[in-house]
């Protein structure tokens, strides 16, 4: 038989720290607090984590991310590691640390991501890193900021598929009202498809509420073998399926603008996991920019190409539509700070799982897909966590 | 290290070098593979076609279409306000392969998907000269 993650490894903990615009922590000080909050759900100390993994942050880059961790911990692990795919990274880091589990090589490992863009930068050096993801030679010479790469991708789908400016800010508004129900949520106030249309144009089509947030937070997940996540206090939370694809670093190489390598990481996942789209209850799905979200709505599965911009429209990924999307509020309400941004997804996933969601708990809560991705829709990772460890 | 903020005059590398001193001299090259005849943008040391090493470099046609573009009203940097609002496009060169550029010389509204361009060149700096495209005559 051949070896496979399904059901192999569970998350044991999981917490989030304050998000927003928090000046009294350090992008390095928020990592810590993180570690510190899912160790104190998780029941454990910190001398019971043997792997951590880490991103670095912008605001407070080291050479060594993961290592300096450690050592401000006083922690000695036996595997240590700073990942970088962008906003994939968690769900690559996650995939890497089950891997590290299942082979032996460590037992129980924090996965901590931080970082302070908005307070630990200028706004303008913030949002100069970020698109520095483009070719230095064949693409940032040409002065694209972040939402410019992504509106290439927009115009494209709109001009193939019929998408309008709408369907997109259909996804901003279905976010928000999720982000309404989340105490945590950054922007909890109403907003309609017209207050999208009608605000400030970044790079067409995108307007300003079609761009995600720019904030400090962190958040942190325990991941632990089956056979250990039983002596853990909290229910533990499965890894049923997980799949990675890679399709290009930089747009302008890309195979395709309108269908992405979230095709492969979702087949990839629901392989491992035995399962498809149909049987999800749930998902949390990237959304840096309200496109993606579409495009992931359609490359996972769950809409025909094309069809992503009504399916929103009607209201269906919204709260109490038939497949709710981004249940915290996600990158657009919630928070996103940079690379650790589906950190908050994957947390969320988890309290829902568990039933802990509070206001927003959803009646049904079974099965989840989270898909993140990293660059300009480069590097995709989906992730299948169950409440059960088989789907 | 360079400053982020500053604007990014292109550094070329090895691989790179024959591409800037074509643009310098207002020429377009792209990578030509001898065995099995693919075009490739942007230069590497191997044909992504068939892995040969066979590449050489020829003159591209300078024509192609607008496969996606946009109109950015808030530029990446200060060092690019005075262009605001300019419109970046991802060129299909006629030859096959794509590249970003600007297209300039053209009211941003009339740009759209499968418009025909072709190249033209922006100076710089005295060493370094940029490709962009403008609506084709």
């Amino acid at each position: 038989m051949p070896r496979t993650l399904r059901g192999r490894t569970a998350i044991v903990g999981a917490a989030d720290t304050d998000v927003g615009v928090i000046k009294t922590m350090g992008a390095t000080q928020l990592c810590i607090e993180a570690i510190i909050r899912a160790l104190a759900d998780a029941g454990i100390t910190k001398d019971e984590i043997d792997g951590l993994v880490t991103c670095n942050s912008m605001a407070e880059p080291y050479l060594y991310h993961a290592e300096t961790v450690a050592e401000y911990l006083q922690i000695f692990p036996k595997y240590c590691v700073s990942v970088g795919a962008g906003g994939g990274t968690t769900f690559t880091a996650l995939h890497q640390a089950a891997s590290a589990i299942e082979s032996g090589i460590c037992n129980t490992v924090v996965i901590a991501m931080a970082d302070s863009l908005r307070s630990g930068m200028t706004r303008e050096k913030a949002l100069a890193m970020q698109s520095s993801t483009g070719h230095p030679q064949f693409e940032r010479p040409y002065g694209l900021p972040v939402p410019a790469y992504y509106a290439l991708i927009a115009q494209a789908h709109m001009h193939e598929y019929g998408t309008t400016p709408e369907h997109l800010a259909a996804v901003a508004v279905a976010t928000r009202q999720h982000a309404m129900r989340n105490p945590n949520a950054q922007m909890r106030t109403p907003i309609t498809v017209d207050d999208v249309l009608s605000s400030r144009m970044i790079a067409d089509p995108l307007h300003l509420l079609d761009c995600s947030l720019v904030s400090d937070g962190g958040a942190a997940v325990v991941l632990t073998s089956r056979e250990r996540a039983r002596d853990f206090r909290r229910r533990p939370v499965f890894l049923l399926g997980v799949g990675e694809g890679h399709g290009h670093e930089h747009i302008s190489a890309a195979r395709s603008l309108t269908t992405s390598a979230a095709v492969e990481a979702g087949q990839r996942a629901y392989a491992m996991a035995g399962v498809g789209p149909k049987d999800m209850d749930f998902a949390q799905l990237y959304d840096c920019f309200t496109p993606v979200v579409l495009i992931e709505l359609e490359d996972l599965g769950f809409c025909a190409k094309g069809e992503a911009g009504p399916f929103v429209a009607a209201g269906h990924t919204a709260p109490g539509g038939s497949f709710p999307v981004n249940t915290h509020g996600g990158l657009l309400s919630h928070t996103h700070p940079g690379n650790p941004g589906s950190m908050f997804a994957l947390t969320e996933t988890v309290l829902q799982l568990r039933g802990d969601a509070g206001e927003r708990q959803l009646d049904k809560a079974g099965l989840a897909l989270v898909h993140a991705q990293g660059g300009i829709m480069s590097s995709h990772c989906s992730i299948i966590l169950g409440r059960e460890d088989a789907a | 290290m360079t400053d982020i903020l500053a604007k990014p005059v292109p550094v070329a590398s090895p691989e790179t070098a024959e591409y800037w001193s074509g643009a310098k001299r207002h020429e377009l090259l792209i990578q030509h593979c001898s065995s099995c005849g693919h075009h490739q943008f942007y230069p590497r040391v191997l044909c992504t076609a068939c892995s040969g090493r066979m590449l050489t470099w020829v003159r591209a046609s300078g024509r192609g279409t607008i496969r996606s573009y946009t109109v950015v009203r808030r530029p990446v940097s200060e060092a690019y306000a005075p262009d605001v609002p300019y419109v970046v496009a991802l060129v299909a060169l006629a030859e096959g392969p794509s590249m970003m550029s600007r297209i300039v010389a053209i009211d941003p509204e009339a740009v759209r998907i499968g418009l025909a361009v072709e190249v033209t060149f922006q100076d710089w700096t005295d060493a370094v000269s940029v490709p962009v495209f403008r609506a084709a005559g």
